[in-house]
């Protein structure tokens, strides 16, 4: 019984660093969302492309570790900053589908084009972090630097989004775009400014994978669909609801399969998904 | 061009021949008009007449098809619409256009966006304060949970945030209930007795015309009259068409 408890709050404890693992997964996507009012369906592969260029400035070029990480994160900014300027800027004003479509249409772009260019091998950066040991209850050590990530992440978004003109005008513009420029706004210029930092956390996000995961061309379906649940399950574009669905969702597939397997875990959690879509549709959070 | 500089020489904001509209629909016909610094002017006429569109093009929002608008002398036609807040031109859009999620204080910290308005925020919400002191009361609650008139003063107290020498107000009275409508006219004579040029445009004439210095009657797209607000009040042509005298 003693052994039992234990190991559960094992269970629990990982699912609350999954949960931040997750949520910053889904900060970014949420952000993105929230203002600019599109999916990225490509979200998961710009993390990808983070992955990717952290392995190559690391590993090949032989950069140091944090060096590296720091140009990823920009790298994927940049990335963003053009994804929007090139693909959604064109089609801020067509049909929804159309725009889920073409951020789709980038999703297998990025991944035909990484295929190409780096192969399907799996690269390693060939850090591993000796797990932390507390007694009879071990944490893997990325898991728990995911989960201050994420936190700090998390605190500095909210700061900047309530405290700053810009921050306050990317929550203004996600109400009224329209009449942005009589504030001297410039919507576009936001509007790149919010890609760039939803690129940006993408990047982070890669920081804290790179340390976890082996790095491949589709690996962004690994992340991108439960990335994309959590900001729904949360209410789209809503952070701080993604925030808590993260964390939610991490506990069903921690304790889920703690109990079951660990497979059952993920099934317990998209089950769960699904029920709470009939539920509450706006999300846990939504309030319209 | 002499001529036209001498001429608009003493105005603040001054349209000539000014074409505008959407796509495939002309809403304005060669808008001639001008507004002297600390005057208040406004431009009436029935619904649909383009009074919307009319300060909507002064703003930028909707290009200028022919004609000229100049701000102190300066042309808008290469000016887009986010830098004209910084020659001075405030607008209070029609229907208020709060940010419905953000609070008071933070909408009128959008106002003060600008780079420029920046370091005076504290000082101009200080003065917005000073003008609605409701607001101040009501600084932390969501602007999308205040009343009608509420609204109203916070739209108009956002537009002041960015030190403009020159107010657009549309329709400020549109949709209040009619004693507040009378408390918002207030306000609007208060606003242009503090010093603001101020070009406002209504529906609600008989209340506006005792407000405002000069009027310009809009019909159709078109400037058919203008004058000194109590000669407009007097016309026939206004009594039997908008007053029903």
């Amino acid at each position: 019984m003693q052994i039992f408890d234990i190991f559960l709050l094992e269970a629990v404890l990982n699912g609350l660093l999954l949960g931040g693992l997750l949520a910053l997964l889904s900060l970014g996507l949420n952000l993105v969302f929230g203002v600019i009012d599109v999916v990225w369906i490509c979200y998961a592969e710009l993390i990808m492309i983070g992955m990717y260029a952290i392995y190559y400035f690391y590993v090949v070029f032989g950069w140091p570790l944090l060096l590296a990480m720091a140009a990823g994160v920009l790298l994927v900014a940049v990335a963003g900053a053009a994804l929007h300027q090139f693909v959604i800027r064109p089609v801020l004003g067509a049909e929804p589908i159309n725009q889920l479509l073409v951020t789709g249409g980038v999703l297998f772009f990025l991944q035909a084009a990484a295929t190409l260019a780096f192969g399907i091998e799996f690269k390693n950066i060939g850090v591993r972090l000796p797990p932390i040991v507390v007694g009879d209850i071990s944490f893997s050590m990325p898991r728990l630097i995911a989960f201050g990530v994420a936190l700090a992440g998390m605190l500095a978004m909210y700061v900047f989004l309530k405290r700053t003109y810009l921050g306050t005008a990317i929550r203004a513009i996600s109400q009224d775009r329209g009449i942005m420029p009589l504030m001297g706004v410039n919507p576009n210029r936001i509007f790149i400014f919010t890609s760039a930092l939803g690129g940006g956390l993408a990047g982070l996000a890669a920081c804290l994978l790179v340390l976890q995961y082996d790095i491949h061309p589709a690996i962004g379906l690994s992340f991108g669909p439960i990335t994309f649940l959590i900001c729904v399950l949360g209410g789209l574009g809503n952070m701080v609801g993604g925030f808590v669905a993260a964390f939610i969702f991490a506990q069903f597939i921690s304790v889920g399969g703690f109990f079951l397997a660990v497979e059952w875990g993920y099934v317990i959690a998209f089950v769960f998904f699904i029920a709470m879509m009939f539920w509450r549709p706006q999300g846990i959070w939504g309030g319209k | 061009m002499n001529a036209v500089a001498a001429k608009s020489s003493g105005a603040m904001l001054r349209l000539e021949d000014v074409s505008a509209g959407y796509a495939g629909f002309q809403a304005l016909f060669n808008v001639s008009l001008e507004i002297r610094p600390g005057e208040s002017i406004a431009v009436i006429g029935p619904n649909g007449a383009g009074k919307t569109t009319l300060l909507r093009t002064i703003s930028k929002l909707i290009g200028v098809t022919s004609g000229d608008i100049l701000m102190e002398g300066r042309s808008l036609k290469d000016v887009p619409a986010h830098e004209v807040i910084a020659l001075g031109i405030a607008q209070v859009p029609e229907g208020r256009r709060l940010f419905a999620r953000l609070s008071v204080e933070e909408n009128l910290k959008m106002g003060a966006f600008l780079p420029a308005a920046r370091p005076r925020h504290s000082e101009r919400l200080k003065f917005v304060y000073s003008l609605f002191p409701r607001l101040q009361e009501r600084s932390a609650q969501i602007a999308g949970t205040l009343s009608g008139g509420e609204q109203q003063m916070c739209a108009i107290g956002r537009a002041l945030m960015s030190g403009p020498k020159l107010l657009l107000l549309d329709e400020p009275s549109a949709g209040l209930a009619p004693v507040v409508v009378q408390s918002i006219f207030d306000l609007v004579r208060r606003i242009c007795a503090e010093g603001y040029t101020v070009l406002i445009v209504e529906q609600n004439i008989r209340q506006v015309l005792k407000v405002v210095d000069r009027a310009y009657l809009l019909e159709t797209g078109r400037i058919k009259s203008s004058g000194a607000s109590a000669e407009l009040l007097a016309s026939d042509e206004i009594r039997r068409a908008y007053l029903g005298i």
